[in-house]
């Protein structure tokens, strides 16, 4: 008896259903996604997410810029993890050139890489954690960021949008002191992390409101093309860093964390330890920097032969691949990106149903959507 | 003269200190809350690895007065479809509730506000819920989605914890054995001891029970900022949005002052029949030179002419409060050593000064913790929160009802020794606390399981 009462409790009412407008105006929907949620009492029945408010047309500039010009462009698609885009376009148009960047250039990537996806993970705690109510874990998080971008503020003079690499390479030789700053963050993240684990970890309200919130089986990760972190804490061990090693990742001993649930507390263990692996993998990198050149050989003009290439790195949020198709001039024919917070996006309406209206900015926490990303 | 001038003027003169109290209280309240606010800008700051405000005054001291004269100025704004009337009346009553219900209390034990009511208690609860329904009409007339959620979730939310908070109080009744203010601390000073240490889980139901009857952190769903915008406030703006949230953090100052009445011994300092520690009373003096003494030490450092003037300003102040009450007490101890003999005895404000300085330190440590939770906590789901409702608090607060009364019933009936009593019954309800506890945990296990698997057949949240 009771439990037909609750299931159906809006045709027992007599009551509609309450539709919701979520954004894209709202203070939780990290950016302007807007949700369309259909509610039973607080109980999400049904959402529609519309997305398109922060289009820029991005791969259609690509068309009319040379592959030079088009580098800046790609670090406003996911403005939390600018880096990670960079590498990810520079290596694609190096692979289109059949280029190589040297190997300082590919480890010296690889460590401004691995500090862009702590600082993106830490926007996701910061931004995450007060979506569920705890105020403080943001201030923590910042603070830390602040430090990373520091140092790419030193390293190419941005602290957001860097285009810190160039096509071949690098466009700047490391600064002085820039191992030395690394390391000083390293040494001080661990204890900072610790910080995070004391807050949220054990908390039992944490547990309580992320624990089979959100599930997500690893079949519905693969069905739905979820990558990253999420797919990763559904228990699939899939991570381009070592299944397809790019810039300098063979050279290193890190772990791929899984989860066993697919919830958001998985979700949330996943992405702290990666950020403890990423730490492990600077301060391996800075003991050895190879020296030798930045830049590899490029040439000014780049004029890559008629032809098509894909390429794809694991950016803090997925899978990032860029697809890009080369008529022989020095502009690229066609640029087609694949985003890891599009692609996650889609599995937002799976995740929501039954659940309620403060699951959903829990959830929508734990996809990590940067909007700049989705719209593109 | 007419009779209606007669009987304004007999009304005037039965009524007049009432009202010269009710003005006081709109006039200083509002200023008090202003600066909790300010405090806990402040204090979270301080736990978040920042400065907090820093421009309006030294240290922002100044931030509530701008704050406020910001909200006064702004466009005052009633939605469309809003229904006028309620939407107009409804913080005015979220408002009033608050400040009326602080008529009741006692500050000291000549230092009350309005008059010792004989059922205070349940004047300053009957009338603080109240503010209830300010919140249900402001929800309810914004004519918007989040703010009828809002006022949903509040309803349900404050009519579950004070059933809870109210059995909270009931066992300290019980120990007091009456329902006025004064009473219930003198009951205390006669029993030597704080309920609070007679009735610790009654004192921690309330501790959580008026944490949610405040809406704040853990417990703010109805105005959850990253799910409903603001909640029953968000189309609220300018001095209605203020209105609301001065009855807020008067409503705090209320519940605080309910603990500390009812658990924390009201006025009386620490350990008040102990006769060696009679040095306490000159705390409060002490207390203020300390403040006055670190603003000087803090004006060197000021980097703006006008902001040393001001610190010395605050000193200066800090100085004179500590002139006020020390100085009935200096001559007190004068004569009794047979000193300045030709000065008048001011014996008679010690209590009432000093009854002061305790209450509200008591107040600001309650209140304190209120926002070092809010800091540190994240925030229940509703379901979760109607859970540890009904599911744990309510059932711990009957049990813990029974428990003081067999307590007391053992110590007066069979003559137990007091804390023997109190350490028994304790523990029974400690057991079923945790009894319950675990019940809880394996009910949500159950619950979760069944949210992954056949999509929301969990317990009604609003059933209650």
């Amino acid at each position: 008896m009771r439990e037909d009462t609750n299931h159906n409790q809006a045709t027992l009412l007599g009551a509609d259903e309450l539709v919701l407008n979520m954004g894209p105006q709202h203070p939780s929907t990290h950016g302007v996604l807007r949700v369309k949620l259909k509610l039973d009492g607080e109980r999400v029945r049904g959402t529609e997410c519309v997305i398109g408010y922060l289009h820029r047309g991005v791969e259609k500039i690509a068309e009319h810029r040379t592959y030079q010009q088009f580098a800046p462009y790609v670090d406003r698609m996911d403005y939390v993890a600018a880096v990670s885009n960079g590498l990810g376009y520079c290596e694609a148009v190096e692979k289109l050139l059949n280029a190589e960047a040297p190997p300082r250039a590919r480890v010296i990537r690889t460590i401004l890489t691995e500090l862009q996806r702590i600082a993106s993970h830490l926007v996701w705690l910061g931004t995450h954690a007060l979506d569920i109510g705890a105020l403080t874990p943001l201030f923590y998080c910042f603070r830390e960021r602040e430090e990373i971008l520091k140092i790419f503020e030193k390293y190419c003079g941005a602290r957001l949008t860097t285009h810190a690499f160039r096509i071949g390479g690098l466009q700047y030789e490391a600064y002085d002191g820039f191992e030395k700053d690394v390391e000083r963050f390293c040494n001080s993240f661990e204890s900072r992390i610790q910080e995070y684990v004391d807050l949220l970890t054990g908390n039992s309200i944490w547990i309580g409101r992320t624990r089979n919130v959100g599930v997500l089986s690893a079949e519905d990760c693969i069905a739905l093309g979820a990558s990253g972190p999420i797919l990763r804490a559904s228990g699939v061990k899939w991570d381009l860093r070592k299944a397809q090693p790019y810039a300098a990742y063979d050279q290193y001993q890190f772990e791929i964390p899984v989860g066993t649930r697919g919830d958001t507390y998985d979700r949330y263990m996943v992405r702290m330890e990666e950020m403890r692996q990423s730490r492990l993998i600077c301060l391996q990198a800075i003991e050895k920097i190879p020296e030798g050149p930045i830049m590899g050989k490029v040439g000014k003009v780049l004029k890559p032969a008629a032809g098509e290439i894909y390429h794809s790195i694991e950016a803090p949020k997925g899978i990032l691949g860029y697809y890009i198709v080369s008529d022989g001039t020095t502009q690229p024919y066609r640029v087609r990106v694949r985003p890891p917070s599009f692609v996650n996006l889609q599995a937002f309406d799976k995740m929501v149903q039954g659940h309620l209206v403060a699951d959903v900015v829990a959830i929508i926490g734990t996809l990590d959507i940067v909007l700049g990303e989705v719209d593109r | 003269m007419s009779p209606t001038m007669q009987s304004i003027v007999n009304f005037l003169i039965t009524w007049w200190v009432e009202l010269v109290c009710g003005v006081v209280i709109v006039a200083v309240v509002p200023l008090v809350a202003g600066y909790v606010v300010l405090v806990e800008r402040k204090l979270m700051a301080d736990m978040q690895a920042r400065l907090g405000p820093m421009r309006v005054g030294p240290h922002g001291l100044l931030q509530p007065i701008a704050d406020a004269v910001k909200l006064l100025i702004k466009e005052d704004i009633i939605p469309d479809n809003a229904d006028t009337l309620i939407f107009w009346l409804a913080p005015v009553i979220s408002m009033t509730a608050a400040l009326t219900s602080m008529g009741a209390i006692y500050f000291g034990p000549s230092f009350g506000v309005a008059r010792d009511i004989n059922v205070g208690i349940l004047f300053v609860l009957g009338v603080s819920s109240l503010g209830l329904l300010g919140i249900v009409l402001g929800g309810w007339a914004s004519n918007s989605h989040y703010s009828i959620i809002g006022a949903m979730r509040s309803t349900a939310q404050l009519v579950s914890y004070e059933t809870a908070g109210g059995l909270a109080i009931v066992s300290g009744l019980l120990l007091s054995g009456t329902l006025s203010i004064r009473a219930i601390v003198n009951a205390q000073n006669q029993s030597q001891v704080w309920f609070v240490f007679l009735a610790p889980v009654a004192f921690f139901i309330y501790l959580v029970a008026s944490i949610a009857e405040t809406n704040r952190a853990p417990f703010d769903l109805p105005e959850a900022e990253s799910e409903l915008v603001a909640g029953y406030m968000t189309e609220y703006s300018g001095f209605r949005w203020a209105l609301y949230f001065l009855g807020e953090y008067a409503n705090m100052i209320v519940v605080a002052s309910v603990a500390t009445t009812l658990f924390l011994g009201g006025w009386l300092r620490p350990f008040p029949n102990v006769h060696w520690l009679r040095w306490l009373d000159f705390c409060p003096g002490l207390f203020l030179a300390l403040i006055g003494v670190y603003s000087i030490y803090r004006a060197g450092k000021q980097p703006v002419a006008i902001q040393v003037w001001f610190m010395w300003a605050v000193a200066l102040g800090c100085f004179a409060v500590a002139v006020i009450f020390g100085f009935p007490l200096f001559v007190h101890k004068m004569h009794t050593w047979g000193l300045l003999a030709s000065l008048p005895s001011f014996d008679f404000v010690i209590p009432g000064l000093n009854g002061a300085f305790w209450f509200l330190l008591k107040v600001a440590a309650y209140i304190y913790v209120f926002m070092w939770l809010r800091f540190t906590l994240p925030r229940y789901r509703f379901d979760q929160l109607m859970h540890i409702g009904w599911y744990i608090l309510i059932p711990l607060a009957i049990v813990n009802v029974l428990a003081v009364g067999v307590a007391m019933l053992l110590q007066y009936e069979a003559g137990w020794n007091r804390w023997l009593a109190l350490i028994v019954t304790t523990i029974f309800t400690l057991a079923t606390a945790a009894y319950l506890v675990r019940l809880h945990d394996r009910r949500t296990e159950n619950a979760s399981t069944a949210v992954a698997v056949a999509e929301g057949r969990t317990t009604d949240s609003y059933a209650g």
